[in-house]
């Protein structure tokens, strides 16, 4: 799959403001991840990497090391519910748990519809409106409870079922 | 009276235009530095300050712009630490959400300073509103004519530029934050050279945090003496501290260092749930040593009072337990995190996280032995100072601390074979 002229235009707008195109890679990564799916398909690995110069290796290995790079499919909506301290002792646990038995997967899989995963994540700086979570990369959903999940999830089959964009906040809540 | 701060706008309010900004004294600061003040002036102002690393480490900052090579040649950068990602801590998040030209002026009051080209705000990939809401007001200052070329008839060229991270701690370790920006897998740098000498693209770089850059301006514009005159004579000023965990009302209070942890507690966070009781405080952000009940009770939050007790500020991230919860599951939180944190390159830290983990994972379960507590001290003190960076140490203490100052409750969790506080305690 080629990256779209769109896309590349989007990348290579980024180039000036660097001294090397390599430092654009984590920024054209976020924009693959936006407008593909939300994954790095191994399929744009090698023009990426011919766009900044550098080897398709030098792009595996930075998806593989950063959390919010995805090599492999993730559900369109992919809640990620921070795990961490503060967000664990206000009750994270319960909010995978409800999401887990709404959804009917285990956290770190996909559903059969393909419309949703669950993730767990470190600390997302938010730590007084604890527990958080955040769908996509779209902005946080706070103080969350296990009984918010239903809601959440329909909002999200709602806003699927619209055609609403993958990227604008429909979560609900947050700020 | 209550202490008002300067960092953030009053509550409920919100800075982000620079109308706004400008209406409170905003970039007063930059044309004062930038119009009738010398570079090395600048810079003693700071040094003279006071002013600490707001990051962590709490390193003097007039002190780390001397480093600069004074031979000046271009181009040299500004790195600015927006990765917040030391758990429990979220106050960098607040000037960004609410006081983005603050950090601005205070980034162009470095540039002025220290003669530098750019500044690259790197940001922790998931603070998608902040992002947003920091690159518009660049745009907003670019505009204005506080950034491009010749900032108001300086002759100083320079721009803002903001980089998103993608969700690793360790790109908030000063080298490992480098390393992402110019595009890798963020592995700490090994050290010399310093970042002063050969950051971002091996030019001479200015690293500091978010919100160390954002006290600058109110230095200048108000003088070293009067910032003095605010916290304690080795901590001076206010800072951000984010209250988080077992507490009424957690959130982010301005007040100035040397303010009783009890206090922040107490008073400003709303105490404690009705019935509860104080068992446990991390004052500074996982990476710090926590503290049991009665030390918070006493302590000041300022540097050298938390080393006295055998803490350290760290971020001022203060997290409280109550005494429903169990400390061992924290440990397990706390280990767990550093060992998915850790970026493999040295053995110790690499092992050692790992290690952690899974005994506190088997001391929950019942299924440790009292002797495998005893070999924590030896495991920790073989990744403390040993290491490319300070990750090591930070695992060390962050789980090592907890069995050290609440022994007795891991002893319990071996000799009953599982937890004690399973039916009350947070869950993991
Ligand atoms: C593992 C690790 C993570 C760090 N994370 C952050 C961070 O998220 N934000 C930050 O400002 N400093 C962080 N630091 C501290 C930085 O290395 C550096 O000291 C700091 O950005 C310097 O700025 P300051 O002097 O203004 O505090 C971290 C350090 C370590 C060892
Ligand atoms: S101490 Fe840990 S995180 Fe730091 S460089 Fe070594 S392995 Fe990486
Ligand atoms: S611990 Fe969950 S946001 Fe910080």
């Amino acid at each position: 799959m080629p990256l779209s002229e769109e896309l590349k235009a989007r990348i290579t707008a980024e180039f000036p403001k660097y001294p090397e195109r390599r430092a654009v890679l984590l920024t054209a990564l976020h924009f693959i991840q936006e407008e593909c799916g939300g994954w790095v398909s191994p399929d744009v690995v090698p023009e990426l990497a011919e766009l900044l110069g550098i080897l398709p290796i030098d792009v595996e290995e930075v998806v593989s090391f950063y959390p919010m790079y995805h090599p492999d499919r993730v559900g369109r909506f992919h809640v990620q519910v921070c795990t961490n301290i503060a967000c664990c002792i206000r009750g994270a646990r319960g909010v995978v748990r409800r999401l887990e038995e709404q959804l009917d997967v285990l956290s770190g899989e996909v559903t059969e519809d393909g419309l949703f995963s669950i993730g767990e994540v470190e600390c997302l700086g938010s730590c007084g409106t604890a527990p958080v979570l955040m769908v996509n990369n779209e902005r946080f959903v706070e103080n969350v409870s296990a009984d918010d999940v239903p809601g959440l999830v329909e909002r999200l089959r709602a806003r699927a079922a619209g055609g609403g964009a993958n990227g604008s906040n429909g979560a609900g809540g947050g700020r | 009276m209550a202490f008002e701060g300067y960092l953030l706008p009053p509550s409920g309010k919100d800075w982000s235009k620079i109308a706004d900004y400008k209406a409170n004294g905003g970039y007063e600061g930059a044309e004062k530095a930038l119009r009738s003040m010398k570079p090395a002036d600048v810079v003693a102002e700071v040094k003279n300050s006071g002013l600490r690393g707001r990051g962590g480490a709490g390193f003097g900052a007039g002190m780390k712009w001397s480093f600069l090579p004074q031979d000046v040649q271009r181009p040299r950068y500004i790195a600015c630490n927006a990765d917040e990602s030391e758990p429990g801590t979220y106050k960098d998040r607040q000037i960004l959400e609410r006081n983005p030209h603050q950090l601005i002026e205070g980034l162009l009051i470095a540039a002025w300073a220290n003669t530098i080209d750019a500044a690259y705000v790197y940001m922790r990939g998931e603070y998608r509103g902040p992002f947003e809401n920091l690159n518009a007001a660049v745009a907003e200052a670019r505009a204005a004519g506080y950034l491009g070329r010749n900032v108001l008839g300086s002759g100083l060229d320079f721009d803002v530029f903001v980089h998103r991270g993608a969700g690793a701690y360790i790109c908030g370790e000063e080298t490992g934050l480098m390393e992402s920006l110019e595009g890798r897998k963020g592995q700490p740098r090994k050290r010399p050279p310093f970042p002063a000498i050969a950051g971002l693209w091996k030019r001479p770089t200015v690293i500091n945090n978010v919100e160390t850059m954002s006290h600058v301006p109110h230095v200048i514009r108000k003088g070293a003496d009067w910032f003095k005159t605010i916290g304690t004579e080795k901590s001076t000023g206010s800072t951000i501290f984010g209250v988080s965990g077992q507490v009424v009302r957690p959130g982010a209070f301005e007040l100035p260092f040397g303010t009783p942890l009890r206090e922040i507690i107490f008073e400003h966070a709303g105490g404690l749930r009705p019935g509860r009781t104080l068992k446990a405080v991390i004052p500074g952000g996982v990476s710090m040593p926590v503290l049991d009940a009665e030390t918070a009770m006493q302590v000041n939050m300022d540097h050298d009072s938390l080393q006295k007790v055998g803490s350290l500020l760290g971020t001022g991230a203060v997290v409280v337990f109550d005494d429903t919860s169990c400390m061992v599951r924290a440990a397990i939180i706390i280990s767990r995190f550093f060992r998915h944190e850790s970026c493999g390159q040295c053995t110790q830290c690499r092992e050692g996280t790992g290690w952690l983990h899974k005994l506190m994972l088997q001391v929950e379960a019942g299924t440790a032995r009292k002797s495998d507590l005893d070999v924590v001290d030896e495991i920790t003190r073989q990744m403390e100072g040993k290491t490319i960076c300070a990750l090591s140490d930070a695992a060390a203490w962050g789980s090592g601390w907890f069995l050290r100052r609440f022994r007795p409750e891991f002893e319990a969790h071996i000799d009953r074979g599982g937890c004690p506080h399973a039916g009350t305690s947070f869950e993991v």
